[in-house]
């Protein structure tokens, strides 16, 4: 029986995944903290964020609301592989969108099985050059890739708004948006099926979208050459510039992949849930909860896809909170305890080891009895 | 030509007053990295600062006692990230984000149930930050209407230029500094010296938060009347952008500051006059922030220890 136990803490002080579970209960119980403080029951709006997601209707908003964090958070983890940390997905995010926004307004005729392909791969381009531009900033000049990727989002923030106001592609309404995407651009399900399944009226091919890419990045990073490299200069760059990998090199593929796929889920926003881009008054925060979600799954493809799917019937569940009388922010509280819990996670293995430290010293002790 | 010197008055003016948060919020942000530890989260704790402040100075009357709470409520924060981050050897930036979600959030939850709203009531003018210098100016003149334009400024404004001399002096003439920049760049050669690392960084830390909160404070107790989400909107980040930019010290900061301060204020002067869009008019600061790194600044030293968890040899 100690045996059996000392196994279980031993996986338990290697194991990643209960450490993240850990702390998802933790933001819960610090989120239900919050709730008492303010006098509102906990019961009541936990109920209501599960009631919200638990049906086929809520399950449906929880993908489309997913789609776009899995992507990104995809993005984030990819960079984070190469010891680079992508804040500037969103910007990404931003440039993607309004390229595939602009195409499909530019171009609405095209037959629909060419016109989302070509918006995929421009959102991906304009994302890829994006990262890139910053990723050459350092190579070049030796600039601060955090900084040039802050200056980045905001430029990229106030060039989707410019582009929004440009008579072509503004709406032809009072709204402050662009106009429609083209019907040959969306990727919603036709209207009789989701009525008939009594989905979300924004149900969309996206999240087949979003596997491809996670399977696609999966292979990536451990199975072929080009992931090796990335990953060995993310762990040492020294090491890995002594064992003949081109650091600088590295450094531009990984930003220029971890850029299309933020531009990528820009465009799946898009064609899915969007259909047309606001100008915006502040930023969005795609790309950051592509970080927050990259750091719930750990970095690995299809933890992201997990972590994603969590973030999306949060945020889903959240928007419905206020119907029980409870702030929508106890989810940016939960999310925060979450991320908090996860970057002290060194804790649970110290506690966890020291547990183990005191059993083995017990189990000793018993033998010599 | 008076109509340009006008102009020029409320330019000049608008960039101290742009300037002043960042400035606040980007002294702190030196603290934090120059003693090696990244700190990502000054723009919740801006946050925290921007709401505590312009609660207290509304619940108390007194602009002065709000400030310096918005100032506490950064530090609370500061302290959290250095709990995290200096004591328990967690990843900077992971906690950093961590503290991005969870100050707004609360303080919004809080806002929710104070004023049955996101925002907070406006500040009447007494329970503002108050000006200095009005009506000292001769405005019958072009010259004393500049100088009133330009120096009628809030007394966070003159404020900040003291403390950033005041951050200064204690970076690089006293004992504090050298032992704190010594602990960014070479933590164990420090303890061997018989310096508390640890205890250092989490002062540090803390500071940072302080002034961070006070920066936030400006931004809805000076330049707004009141708190609301979108008040603190990247302020946080540009004024980390600002500290890179300086080179991780505090007169380069300013200048970093006074940049994006500067672009702040051409923005709307000239915004207002119609003539120019306000998107692409909005993009300079960042722009020129490129512009500038490429031409003039170049590389800048990162602290060396920056970014990693220090743990005390047993």
């Amino acid at each position: 029986m100690k045996q059996h136990r000392i196994d279980f803490i031993n996986k338990m002080s290697d194991n990643t995944f209960l450490h993240i579970l850990l702390s998802i209960i933790l933001g819960f119980v610090v989120g239900a903290g919050f709730l008492a403080i303010m006098g509102l029951s906990v019961g009541d709006a936990y109920g209501r964020l599960l009631n919200s997601v638990t049906n086929l209707k809520g399950f449906s908003y929880v993908i489309v609301y997913s789609v776009p964090y899995i992507v990104t958070g995809l993005s984030v983890a990819f960079s984070f592989k190469t010891g680079v940390f992508n804040i500037g997905a969103e910007g990404q995010f931003v440039v993607g969108s309004m390229s595939a926004c602009v195409l499909s307004i530019l171009m609405p005729d095209l037959p629909k099985p060419l016109l989302i392909p070509l918006c995929f791969i421009v959102a991906a381009l304009a994302g890829a050059i994006w990262g890139s531009i910053v990723a050459f900033l350092k190579i070049k000049w030796g600039i601060n890739e955090v900084l040039s990727m802050i200056m980045f989002n905001w430029i990229a923030f106030y060039l989707s708004n410019f582009i929004a106001g440009i008579p072509a592609i503004h709406s032809e309404g009072s709204a402050e948006a662009t106009k429609n995407i083209s019907a040959n651009a969306s990727m919603l399900f036709s209207k009789d099926f989701i009525k008939a399944n009594g989905l979300a009226p924004t149900a969309n091919w996206g999240i087949l979208i979003a596997i491809v890419l996670m399977v696609l990045i999966w292979f990536i990073i451990d199975k072929t050459t080009l992931g090796y490299e990335l990953k060995a200069v993310g762990v040492n760059r020294f090491s890995a510039e002594y064992g003949g990998i081109s650091v600088n090199r590295s450094i531009l593929t990984a930003l220029a992949i971890s850029g299309a796929l933020a531009g990528l889920a820009g465009s799946l926003q898009l064609m899915g849930m969007g259909n047309r881009i606001s100008v915006f008054s502040s930023q969005e925060g795609f790309g950051f909860a592509g970080i927050v979600v990259a750091l719930m799954g750990s970095s690995n493809p299809f933890g992201v896809f997990i972590a994603g799917l969590f973030y999306g019937a949060l945020t889903y569940g959240g928007s419905k909170l206020n119907l029980v009388g409870a702030p929508t922010q106890l989810i940016s509280v939960i999310v925060g305890t979450v991320v908090f819990f996860i970057a002290i996670s060194v804790i649970f293995r110290q506690i966890f080891s020291l547990r183990k430290k005191r059993s083995l010293k017990a189990g000793k002790e018993a033998q010599a009895k | 030509m008076t109509d340009f010197i006008n102009s020029l008055g409320i330019i000049l003016y608008a960039t101290l007053v742009y300037m002043t948060p960042l400035l606040y919020a980007a002294l702190g942000s030196c603290f934090s990295e120059v003693s090696g530890v990244v700190n990502i989260g000054i723009e919740g704790m801006m946050t925290a600062g921007a709401f505590t402040g312009t609660v207290v100075a509304y619940f108390t009357g007194n602009p002065w006692v709000g400030f310096i709470c918005g100032g506490l409520a950064g530090a609370l924060f500061g302290a959290l990230h250095a709990l995290a981050t200096v004591k328990l050897g967690a990843d900077q930036t992971i906690a950093g984000t961590a503290i991005n979600m969870l100050g707004p959030g609360i303080v919004i939850m809080i806002a929710r149930v104070l004023f049955n709203s996101t925002d907070t009531i406006p500040l009447t003018a007494s329970q503002k930050i108050p000006k200095l210098f009005t009506g000292v100016f001769d405005t019958t003149t072009t010259f004393g209407r500049f100088m009133d334009n330009v120096f009628a400024n809030y007394a966070t404004v003159y404020l900040v230029l003291i403390l950033t001399a005041v951050v200064w002096f204690v970076f690089y003439k006293t004992r504090f500094g050298l032992r704190m920049r010594a602990c960014g760049e070479h933590p164990r050669a420090c303890e061997t010296l018989g310096i508390n690392v640890i205890g250092m960084r989490f002062t540090c830390v803390t500071i940072s938060g302080f002034l961070a909160g006070l920066g936030g404070a400006c931004v809805t107790m000076a330049i707004s009347t009141q708190f609301r989400p979108i008040s603190i909107v990247g302020q946080g980040f540009i004024a980390i952008a600002a500290v890179i930019f300086g080179k991780f010290r505090p007169h380069g900061a300013m200048l970093g500051c006074i940049l994006f301060g500067f672009c702040s204020g051409l923005k709307v002067v000239l915004g207002g006059s119609g003539s120019v869009d306000m998107q692409l008019l909005s993009m300079i600061p960042y722009v020129v922030t490129v512009i500038v790194l490429i031409l003039f600044v170049g590389k800048s030293h990162v602290p060396s220890a920056s970014g990693k968890p220090y743990l005390k040899t047993k």
